[in-house]
């Protein structure tokens, strides 16, 4: 019996090895978490939140668009990718800085799509992430179809997909969850239930007490995982993971978490939320419990913390300098990939663009 | 040439036959498709002849159906999926415009989308209510996406080989009235119609009928009617209708100087409206009459007791050449 049949998502049972005090369930731990692994992982964290920072920064001065914040949900992403191969496929929607990252894609594209530039979401060749997915919960679907290709070529391809807990209102969430539980597609649905989707409260969106109990009527397992906990996040994703490479189907994991952040940088939190709740979850985020339990191990002090934060630094502006320095779309970049060949009258207008710019 | 006396239905049905047999990347999954083989029987034996791995039904989910089928197609696949009736396809309408239209120029070419989406549209069978709507203009409208009408069975096999072998994401409209109108000649061969290509379907001289889908019968009919009272009637066949063969369109208007556009589907913003506007933006010094219509209404689509009040027909068209001949 693994760890997701003993939790009860309909007892609200939440998976949790490690908690706020930074004090861990040996019997629980994953091997595969060394201290080397979660110092690397601590370290990751750091530099994603760094250059969210630092792309807030250049928001504010106008040099990127609006964009969503990935604080507080960056060990949650970086403990899912630590359970997947890298044949494995991302499917996320747009808070996803960390495992996109993680997976492959330079954070300077991710940025950079945020800038307002198609380019960004060009993804390397070979890395197996999709580009952010703007509808909510539109791109599950997609997620379901990517796993379900590999699975009738017989690849050893699974597939991870991201959404919030308002996307569990849209039908494409039903949608995808049924397909995948129908055809035992090779599915990880992640739910980051950070508590909101935009102003809206996760009371609002379902009356159901878990959202990893909804897995229920799919046919699937589904978990509530301490979002916060990336012990119990790697440990619960191996999981599902190893299921859906037998061919055992598809799993829906609630990461219960919190989004520390506004909606996005074009959002006001203080509007439908008390500094107080935000202060109250604070202690319980993963960096702060990590720390806590590198501190105990002896590999944590204040001055390693402050080598780290200033070897980051230059590699976050290195990120700052490629978006800067970036070209903006050409006429021909906007036309050339409408499809695979222009048509006739897409020429015209294209040339007729060019003249019009003196091109 | 070996070929057979083929209805479209059976058209169809041989094409996915033959592409499924060709390429192993070919699924065709929706409602019903399975061991129903469509509520039209269009994908009759496909199930039985090539198993629950390639010919299958799936959950009644529009959305689900094309939103898996993006996957599939990003994944490798050449997912030819069914919308059951066109009616249904805006349940999967932002699986289309906010994705499967995106996906090669929001990935600037990495990820693309081929992928094609086969539903049965437009009246003249007397059907229910959201199964005898034209709903081609909304998807005309989207960049990304190719939209072909077939009006023969030899058409509706070498478009369709066209589409599911197209590098993009195409909606196959396919007339249901004529599904089992008539029979045609139709090649065992594989064959291609190119997509994005109109086609000359009747030489004529004084005035050029524009039309596709059910709507190149009437204007046949129309154009035989005429002839009788000496009036000389060409036929284009539009068969794409995004992106549409403005060249052809072009030339043939240019030749007689005179164009009555056909269509079911209502009059206003329509394809209709499309073909009027670049026939007036290229020709307009050219042509010896106004350009007409003959269309549905802009009203909801009456049910099979008022269907006829709507649907443009040979007596519509033939009144309208009149006119235009003055």
């Amino acid at each position: 019996m693994g760890i997701i049949d003993k939790f009860d998502p309909l007892k609200e049972q939440m998976v949790q090895i490690l908690d706020q005090d930074g004090n861990h369930k040996e019997d629980m731990l994953p091997a595969e978490m060394t201290d080397e692994v979660v110092k690397e992982m601590y370290e990751k964290i750091w530099y994603v939140r760094l250059c969210n920072d630092r792309a807030f920064k250049m928001q504010r001065s106008g040099r990127l668009g609006t964009f969503a914040s990935v604080k507080g949900h960056e060990a949650c992403q970086l403990a899912v990718n630590l359970a997947l191969k890298e044949t494995d496929w991302v499917v996320p929607y747009f808070r996803e800085q960390a495992i996109m990252w993680d997976h492959g894609v330079p954070m300077e594209n991710i940025y950079l799509y945020w800038k307002g530039n198609e380019w960004g979401s060009h993804i390397p060749e070979g890395v197996k992430c999709l580009p952010p997915s703007v509808p909510v919960g539109s791109q599950m679907l997609h997620a379901v179809g990517i796993s379900w290709a590999a699975k009738m070529r017989g690849e050893d391809e699974i597939t991870a997909t991201f959404f919030g807990d308002g996307a569990t209102s849209e039908g494409d969430f039903h949608e995808a969850m049924n397909f995948a539980g129908v055809f035992k597609t090779g599915t990880i649905f992640i739910c980051q239930n950070n508590q909101y989707a935009i102003s809206v409260r996760r009371n609002v969106q379902t009356a159901a007490k878990t959202i990893a109990q909804k897995a229920i009527a799919y046919g699937m397992p589904g978990v509530l995982v301490d979002g916060n906990d990336p012990f119990a996040m790697y440990a619960v994703t191996k999981e599902a993971a190893e299921r859906a490479r037998k061919g055992e189907g598809p799993t829906l994991i609630e990461a219960y978490l919190y989004r520390f952040d506004d909606h996005t940088t074009s959002d006001d939190a203080s509007k439908y939320r008390d500094e107080s709740e935000v202060e109250n979850w604070k202690p319980r985020d993963a960096v702060i419990r990590m720390q806590k339990y590198l501190a105990k191990k002896g590999l944590w002090s204040e001055k390693y913390q402050e080598e780290l934060i200033e070897s980051l630094k230059p590699k976050v502006e290195e990120m700052v300098k490629k978006i800067d320095e970036h070209p903006d779309p050409t006429v021909d970049d906007i036309f050339g990939y409408t499809f695979a060949e222009l048509s006739p009258e897409m020429e015209r207008q294209k040339e007729y663009l060019k003249k019009s710019l003196g091109q | 040439m070996k070929t057979n006396a083929l209805h479209m239905v059976g058209a169809i049905n041989e094409a996915l036959r033959q592409e499924m047999t060709k390429d192993e990347r070919v699924v065709v999954y929706g409602e019903d498709v399975g061991v129903d083989g469509g509520v039209f029987r269009v994908t009759d034996g496909l199930h039985a002849e090539f198993g629950d791995q390639r010919c299958f039904d799936s959950p009644l989910a529009e959305s689900g159906i094309v939103g898996t089928a993006i996957g599939l197609a990003i994944n490798g696949m050449r997912p030819v999926v069914e919308i059951q009736f066109s009616g249904f396809l805006f349940e999967a309408f932002a699986q289309i415009m906010c994705h499967a239209v995106r996906v090669r120029n929001r990935s600037r070419g990495r990820f693309t989308c081929p992928m094609v989406i086969r539903t049965p549209y437009s009246g003249g069978i007397k059907a229910l209510e959201h199964h005898i709507e034209s709903e081609e203009a909304y998807l005309a409208h989207l960049a990304g996406l190719k939209v072909v009408i077939p009006s023969t069975p030899f058409d509706a096999k070498g478009l369709l080989l066209a589409a599911i072998r197209d590098p993009d994401p195409v909606v196959f409209f396919e007339p249901k009235r004529l599904y089992r109108s008539f029979k045609q000649e139709v090649p065992e061969q594989d064959y291609i119609i190119p997509i994005g290509k109109a086609a000359l379907v009747r030489e004529g001289t004084d005035l050029t009928l524009i039309a596709y889908g059910a709507m190149v019968r009437e204007c046949h009919e129309a154009a035989a009617q005429a002839e009788k009272e000496g009036i000389s009637c060409q036929i284009i066949d539009v068969r794409t209708i995004s992106p549409i063969d403005r060249e052809t369109i072009i030339a043939a208007v240019q030749s007689t100087g005179r164009a009555i556009i056909v269509q079911e589907a209502p009059r206003s913003f329509s394809v209709a409206s499309e073909i009027m506007s670049f026939l007036y933006e290229n020709l307009f010094q050219s042509l010896k009459a106004p350009i007409a219509r003959v269309t549905g209404f802009d009203i909801v689509n009456p049910m099979a007791r008022g269907e006829d009040l709507y649907l443009p027909n040979q007596n519509r068209v033939f009144q309208e050449i009149k006119k235009v001949m003055g």
